[in-house]
């Protein structure tokens, strides 16, 4: 049977459907910035800024730019009304603090037990870190957003990470273009595989061992 | 009568010595300190080690001043941008040293500067590559690191509005690592656009109060840098609250 990759939006929009009306989200630059443009627009939810904004608003219509006003990726955005300013110290403790619900980051690989690599690619390349390692151990939830594959074929879910690592046994779900994958103490458990994946399919694309969660093999 | 507020960035800066620490607020382009670095850079001092949370982008502010050879080492947490083509030709020719911070654990090792704190154990970093060597210990089941104080000689900080006893508000985003900073360096020195009267600043909204504040020097808003229509209405409802 065949079955297609989800895009990364709609990877996207399964998040933002995951995400529960009042919580307070990071999402990590790159691929999960795409989830803001999926938030449901009945619920209410605070998306929180490492460089000091909560209730951070989406792009500005083009021409009113403000440069004192970007996000973690440099880009402008805008704030919602009822929106806060803050410094990055108080910023850093929202997250160490543990006062953010969700922390959404891309990966380059997670393993069996939640470890995250997201930040060095190691060899020559110039190390980068940011606030990749402060959100890993700091969120309540660590959600990884990423391609279940590189670009080799490998898997990028791995039984022990060989990137460096940015923290570990810190993500509890996985949603890949394939499966939304959570992490949990009796191993990773796939549910909601695309339509015509099977899940000894996806267990052998993964090349790790994988159940399907109860809700699935119920249904 | 006290007056922080000094006449130009020339005056403010010129007993910086050679062999500093400078902390440099700012986050990718906002609240860069641009034209304290550019008195910096004329200024002469060399030698020196920059706390920035970049490496500079372009040929301006931080990276300016690494053009001209003025930086022995870097301590940021995310040095590598699109633009950071000064600084990576620099790292690779092995004539700057950087060390790489987590951004949380550079805000809060100024933070702990500041406010007397000799050390501090924090999860960020626990079990990589940033924490090797460093002292460890678990705390509630949970791995932490030991991190130090990082105190400057130096803050170059941007704000939005300052009055002559130093006090400071920000701007949107702008704010970052500026109100840290102020706090964590011997001597402080706050660029703003405006320099307003004791008193005109709300009290119950000041950011940085003065005592974190050494100096203050007005310096000219830049036409790239003017803010939108949009902006310039916060400001003014700002100044009337």
């Amino acid at each position: 049977m065949s079955y297609t990759q989800l895009t990364r939006d709609e990877i996207a929009r399964r998040i933002a459907q995951d995400i529960p009306e009042g919580a307070y989200v990071n999402l990590g630059i790159g691929m999960p910035t795409l989830v803001a443009n999926h938030l449901p627009k009945d619920r209410e939810i605070f998306l929180h800024s490492e460089n000091g904004i909560l209730g951070m608003g989406p792009a500005p219509a083009p021409g009113s730019e403000d440069p004192d006003l970007i996000n973690a990726g440099k880009e402008p955005v805008t704030l919602l009304t009822g929106g806060a300013y803050f410094h990055h110290t108080d910023s850093f403790a929202m997250m160490r603090g543990r006062h953010l619900d969700i922390a959404v980051l891309g990966a380059f690989q997670v393993s069996v037990s939640g470890d995250l690599a997201n930040w060095h690619t190691g060899g020559n390349a110039i190390p980068a870190v940011g606030g990749a390692m402060d959100l890993a151990v700091g969120a309540k939830s660590v959600w990884v957003m990423m391609e279940h594959l590189a670009r080799s074929g490998e898997s990028k879910i791995v039984e022990r990470c060989t990137y460096p690592l940015t923290g570990i046994g810190v993500v509890k779900r996985i949603y890949t273009d394939l499966a939304v994958i959570d992490v949990t103490p009796r191993g990773l458990v796939a549910s909601r595989l695309v339509p015509g994946l099977a899940c000894d399919e996806l267990q052998r694309l993964s090349g790790v061992p994988l159940s399907a969660s109860a809700a699935r093999a119920a249904a | 009568m006290i007056d922080k507020i000094i006449p130009s960035v020339e005056a403010a800066l010129a007993d910086v010595r050679d062999g500093s620490t400078i902390l440099v607020g700012g986050f990718g382009g906002a609240g860069v300190p641009e034209e304290l670095i550019d008195a910096l850079i004329a200024q002469g001092a060399r030698d020196l080690t920059i706390v920035n949370n970049n490496a500079g982008n372009g040929e301006v502010g931080v990276a300016a001043l690494l053009k001209a050879g003025r930086v022995r080492k870097i301590v940021c947490s995310y040095p590598r941008t699109a633009d950071s083509y000064v600084f990576d030709a620099l790292y690779r020719a092995r004539k700057i040293e950087l060390d790489l911070v987590p951004q949380g654990t550079l805000s809060e090792r100024m933070r702990a500067a500041g406010a007397g704190i000799g050390a501090f154990y924090t999860p960020t970093g626990y079990g990589t590559d940033l924490a090797k060597g460093k002292e460890t210990r678990m705390i509630d089941g949970k791995g932490h690191v030991l991190e130090s104080p990082i105190r400057g000689d130096v803050a170059l900080v941007k704000a939005e509005r300052g009055d002559r006893w130093g006090n400071l508000v920000y701007r949107k985003s702008a704010r970052n690592f500026g109100p840290t900073m102020a706090s964590a360096a011997s001597c402080t020195i706050a660029q703003v656009y405006e320099t307003v009267e004791l008193g005109a600043l709300d009290p119950e909204c000041i950011v940085t109060p003065g005592i974190f504040v050494t100096r203050v020097v007005k310096v000219p808003r830049r036409a790239h840098r003017a803010p939108t229509g949009g902006v310039t209405r916060g400001i003014s409802s700002q100044a009337a609250a």
